[in-house]
């Protein structure tokens, strides 16, 4: 295979992965597509464009995605839901060293437990990833929306 | 002022709330009238954020749109973001900067202080058309609001009556402003949550300490948050603000906690990465939670290191959009940056402590159909309104109650 298909190959399938683990409410394998010291930021395109540094979840350590599973599981409150994402349009922005950057697009329909479907939230993945290990595993993880607001409330990772 | 609204309130006074408040669209417009553009003070923006002559943002009072402006020679104005011709939002965007505004429609031209500065072709065009020669621009100003500004935040007012800031919060609040404000802020993000609710079950979600520690277990689990932990109430002599604030590790043993069956007590749980809660005392007095309201729509958050201001804007009689604006300071250095950014995990629409509150007024309103002769009962800590030192009462609550009746006139 050449080396850009297998790249893309690569960043698309470790996608498909990290999405299914999510919509298939396996959350507690969400963490392992990080590297141990990574960055994980869910942020409106709005903060991202004017250089803000905050904003809805944020973490700098793998340990730090566990314990978001961990207060979803145990500790907080919200009605039951699903998400469905939809990921398209990878590109494959700069390799080097073994570190892919990569851009996305995505979609995540929202599913409450009495039925209700929404499209709840759209926006770009800016990945950066490391394909040098077993598994690729995200160093960096910026999840950009689109829109300003948030229906009720985010719980679970997009 | 007098009831127009054909509301009896229940006969046991601030401890019973009528249910219909939050669902009829009569109230709702009422509390635009009688409220918003009445004689409170709403919060429309920082200082921050207006930080040159010339800057202006579009801002809300209740759901009224409104511009808050920094003129050329530095003071600020605000006035409706309605233009005086047609009625158009002048300011559709989040702001802008420049020496006028103009309308997008036909492009009258205001000043930063709501003057209505220019008529495109009020004299036609070749001698035809155009306004009368009795058009008189001065007489269409756009209706403005008296502007004040409290260490950084800047606060509004539709009514000539209204007192002035610090009067009308006190010296109590205003101090504990002062405290979260007590340096020059920079702006550090931005969210916006919708809240499928009335706006004001969030505001009493704010002023309702009675909760914190019972709805989110995160607090409880930690130990950020629990009602035995050093603490207490402020309430204003008004009834209208308050501030709720304690201690972390001040934990008294309580024989109630430990029998009580708590869905939030889970002493078992623990942070595979406890970063998040490694703060600073940076206020020197040991309070890691400050949370303080004033009337009627506005929330100052200290929780450990985050600093956030809420702004609460109506969106409809069941709708209330929440704006968040995270908050540093100018001289914060990059290890400080990392604790905010870390700590941010605990508020905003996805926050550890504060995600419940976006869901729980939804449960609220909707179990409101079939209540419409029924009320919610408010009677922790008793009957009366008034600063305690538990937070196991709904002091506040019934304070936004006493003030929010004096202005609906019920
Ligand atoms: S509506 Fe603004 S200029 Fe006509
Ligand atoms: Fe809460």
């Amino acid at each position: 295979m050449p080396a850009d298909i297998a790249t893309q190959f690569a960043v698309e399938r470790l996608l498909a992965r990290y999405v299914a683990s999510i919509d298939e409410d396996r959350l507690e394998e969400w963490p392992n597509h990080f590297a141990e010291t990574c960055r994980y930021q869910i942020i409106s395109a709005e903060n991202y464009e004017q250089g803000l540094p905050i904003g809805v979840f944020f973490a700098d350590s793998r340990g730090m995605l566990r314990d978001r599973v961990s207060a979803l599981r145990q500790a907080n409150v919200y009605e039951p839901q699903r998400y469905r994402h939809l990921v398209s349009s990878t590109l494959i922005l700069d390799e080097a060293d073994g570190l892919v950057t990569a851009q996305s697009n995505y979609m995540v329909v929202r599913i409450m437990h009495d039925g209700a479907t929404a499209l709840f939230s759209t926006g770009r993945y800016l990945d950066r990833i490391s394909l040098g290990g077993r598994e690729p595993l995200f160093v960096e993880k910026l999840v950009v929306f689109d829109s300003r607001r948030i229906d009720t409330l985010l719980a679970m990772p997009l | 002022m007098r009831n127009t609204l054909d509301l009896a309130w229940p006969r046991e006074g601030l401890t019973r709330v009528p249910y219909p408040l939050y669902s009829r669209a009569d109230v709702y417009d009422e509390e635009r009238r009688r409220i918003f553009l009445g004689p409170v003070w709403s919060f429309l923006c920082l200082e921050a954020e207006l930080a040159n002559p010339g800057d202006y943002r579009a801002s809300f009072v209740g759901d009224v749109p409104v511009v808050v402006a920094r003129d050329l020679d530095g003071s600020l104005h605000a006035f409706e973001n309605r233009c005086a011709h047609r009625g158009a939002l002048l300011c559709f965007k989040r702001g802008g900067h420049g020496r006028e505004i103009s309308c997008v429609y036909h492009n009258w031209t205001y000043d930063l202080r709501g003057n209505l500065t220019g008529v495109t072709f009020q004299r036609g065009i070749n001698r035809k058309g155009g306004m009368p020669p009795d058009f008189d621009r001065a007489a269409h100003a756009l209706r403005r609001l008296r502007v004040e500004s409290l260490a950084g935040i800047v606060f509004g007012t539709f009514d000539e009556a209204t007192p002035p800031v610090e009067a009308y919060l006190g010296p109590e609040i205003t101090q504990r402003i002062r405290r979260v404000m007590r340096k020059p802020v920079k702006v550090l993000g931005y969210n916006s949550q919708i809240l499928p609710n009335n706006w004001k079950i969030y505001v009493e979600n704010n002023k309702d300490s009675y909760h914190a520690s019972l709805l989110h277990a995160f607090f409880t689990t930690f130990r950020v948050n629990r009602l035995s932990q050093e603490g207490g109430i402020i309430v204003d002599d008004s009834g209208g603000h308050h501030v709720s604030y304690s201690k972390r590790a001040t934990d008294k043993p309580s024989a109630e906690y430990d029998s009580a069956d708590l869905r939030a007590k889970r002493e078992d749980y623990r942070l595979a990465d406890p970063s998040i809660l490694a703060g600073t005392d940076e206020f020197g007095d040991g309070i890691t939670l400050q949370i303080l309201t004033v009337f009627p729509a506005f929330v100052v958050q200290q929780i450990q290191n985050s600093l956030a201001v809420r702004q609460i804007v109506p969106r409809g009689v069941g709708e209330t959009e929440l704006l968040w604006t995270y908050l540093g300071y100018a001289d914060d250095d990059a290890a400080m940056l990392t604790i905010r950014q870390k700590q941010s995990n605990l508020v905003g629409p996805g926050g550890y402590i504060s995600m419940e509150d976006g869901a729980v007024g939804g449960f609220i309103q909707r179990a409101l159909p079939g209540a419409e002769d029924d009320a919610s009962i408010v009677q922790m800590g008793g009957n009366g309104v008034g600063s305690q030192d538990t937070r196991a009462t709904e002091t506040a609550v019934r304070g936004f109650w006493q003030v929010y009746r004096r202005h609906m006139g019920i």
